[in-house]
């Protein structure tokens, strides 16, 4: 794939100091928008993207000529309707949609980075597309809004910026990773890094490339966004074209050749390294720890009003943990609302046509803005 | 139904945190909103309810008042409102005691079974009261423990919390509720407004 194909980035001059300790100079920000700022300034929503996500909300991704990924809530007439509001999203770093990451030439050593590259976090990647106010002239936006690791960043930009978003959306994440997601996190990364074609992470300077590994490692992630229910009802025991087992390990079930066909497309889109390196972002996620054990102090100076929104068959990321976020808030007063929306999608819901769940986000929004 | 919301919203100060518990579809929310310079949240159990309120961009989160009160701490809001729920709950005991912590004072409105008609129902019809407020039959009322103007005004009474307003409504007439007239309110009024504290 042609990369630099409609692809709008910023240089970001200003250094960027990472967790890690490592300080990063002009790294690049690749971003995408949709509708128009109005004169006063105020209509301007910055989404962020999930894990495997890109800038390409809505409209056609140029890359790989399929809809956005949050076609369902993002575009005209949506619940997130373009036709009113300045939306924003920008691909994060250590992502390989344009931004700084992994499979960009190091400049010091003319190099693919690979595993050279710096582990990133959730608060750096938020700290990198904070700069995207300043370039758009913005002074605050009316809402940060979220799902997965979308919602993580939701969560850390109010933390580290409580007076820039009117509004935070996070949907269907965490305040801190669990265990269990960082089980899932590290066997798609072990995946990866057992395919013999990673080569230690230089796989891109000896043109080889992971695509099993990152394959598996999507196949078992993408089991993880769905409900067992969701799952019977689509494909139960259904036979992929054919009418009786065939005693062998062709995909003789519906459900085999889905999760296959998944890894598939997911190595064209998706670089390896990207994958390790954002996975390990998601789990050292941990804003309960940041705040020595007392989340409510994460959001203690913030005006912002917050919608929380998780899904009824979400085990990823469960009710209870979206309600820890909840009960954190309203330790503090502040403005907060909260529902489990009905669904047997898993954690896929909030990307996926859940009416409820959009009709809710549509209304909250255009209510919440138009009683600015 | 409007005559209980323009009460309440009488009882409460300006400038002040409130919290509706039992919020329903956000209705006396945005009442209280437009009448009142007040920051106001909501704790509904019914999920339509809960995305009805968020759409009107209301401050609600979906809970069980009998647990999710637990997550407010000690005097959190000026005032907490329980309009017609009580009877509902599982303990109405302590679901009042939270009321009470939560909120520096409390303002409890009960449908009357003391009201006159309710007793003429059950007295000649032998059947379980339906009336304006108890609109549901016996075996798909949500309400689990009904109670008397009388019988609130005792159990407040009895653990010693303070009754700052009891007030009786029938046909949108107000009167107040005391010691001496309590028999006859509790025969008269269909609803009883009460605004209690620790």
């Amino acid at each position: 794939m042609n990369k630099n194909v409609n692809i709008k980035k910023i240089v970001i001059d200003k250094p960027l100091k990472l967790d890690c300790g490592q300080t990063i100079n002009n790294y690049s920000l690749a971003y995408e928008t949709y509708g128009s700022l109005n004169k006063k300034k105020d209509n301007a929503i910055l989404v962020f993207h999930a894990l495997t996500g890109d800038q390409f909300v809505s409209g056609i991704n140029p890359i790989t000529k399929k809809e956005g990924w949050w076609f369902y809530a993002v575009g005209s007439g949506k619940a997130i309707d373009t036709d009113n509001f300045f939306v924003i999203c920008a691909n994060v770093i250590g992502g390989c949609m344009g931004s700084f990451g992994p499979n960009e030439v190091n400049p010091d050593t003319n190099k693919i980075y690979g595993t050279n590259f710096p582990v990133i976090t959730i608060n750096d990647m938020v700290n990198a597309q904070f700069n995207l106010l300043n370039f758009f002239n913005i002074e605050k936006l009316f809402a940060v809004i979220g799902g997965s690791m979308g919602g993580m960043q939701t969560l850390q930009f109010v933390s580290n910026f409580p007076d820039k978003a009117k509004v935070a959306i996070p949907i269907a994440c965490t305040a801190s990773h669990s265990a269990q997601n960082i089980a899932f996190n590290e066997l798609g990364r072990q995946s990866i890094m057992a395919d013999a074609n990673w080569m230690n992470g230089d796989y891109s300077n000896q043109n080889k490339n992971p695509n099993k590994g990152l394959s598996v490692a999507r196949m078992a992630a993408h089991i993880t966004y769905l409900s067992k229910n969701g799952l019977q009802e689509k494909f139960g025991r259904k036979l992929q074209e054919r009418d009786d087992l065939k005693f062998g390990f062709d995909a003789d079930f519906q459900i085999e050749s889905y999760l296959r066909h998944q890894g598939s497309v997911f190595v064209d889109r998706f670089d390896a390294n990207s994958y390790l390196y954002i996975t390990r972002a998601m789990d050292y996620f941990d804003l309960i720890k940041e705040h020595n054990g007392n989340l409510p102090h994460a959001f203690e100076n913030t005006k912002t009003k917050f919608l929380i929104i998780s899904f009824t068959s979400d085990w990823l990321y469960p009710t209870s943990e979206n309600k820890e976020i909840v009960i954190a808030l309203n330790a503090i007063g502040a403005d907060v609302g909260f529902v489990e929306i009905e669904s047997d999608k898993g954690h896929d819901s909030f990307l996926l046509n859940v009416p409820k769940f959009l009709n809710t986000l549509g209304d909250y929004i255009k209510t919440t803005y138009s009683k600015n | 139904m409007k005559q209980e919301f323009q009460i309440i919203s009488d009882l409460i100060e300006k400038n002040t945190r409130v919290l509706d518990v039992g919020c329903g579809d956000g209705t006396l929310m945005e009442y209280l909103k437009h009448n009142k310079e007040i920051d106001i949240r909501g704790i509904e159990i019914s999920k339509d309810n809960v995305q009805k309120c968020l759409s009107k961009g209301l401050a609600v989160i979906e809970g069980d008042a009998e647990k999710d009160l637990l997550q407010f701490p000690d005097s959190s809001f000026d005032f907490v409102i329980l309009s017609q729920t009580l009877q509902a709950f599982l303990s109405p005991e302590i679901v009042i005691k939270e009321l009470l912590r939560v909120g520096k004072k409390a303002i409890v409105t009960i449908p009357n079974f003391g009201f006159w008609k309710v007793r003429l129902h059950l007295l000649f019809k032998g059947t379980m009261p339906i009336t304006k407020n108890l609109p549901n039959e016996w075996y798909n009322t949500p309400n689990l423990h009904m109670c008397t103007i009388k019988d609130f005004y005792n159990f407040c009474e009895d653990r010693e919390i303070k009754l700052d307003k009891s007030l009786a409504l029938q046909n949108e007439k107000i009167s107040s509720i005391n010691e001496f007239n309590l028999n006859v309110k509790n025969l008269s009024a269909e609803l009883g407004i009460f605004l209690i504290e620790r």
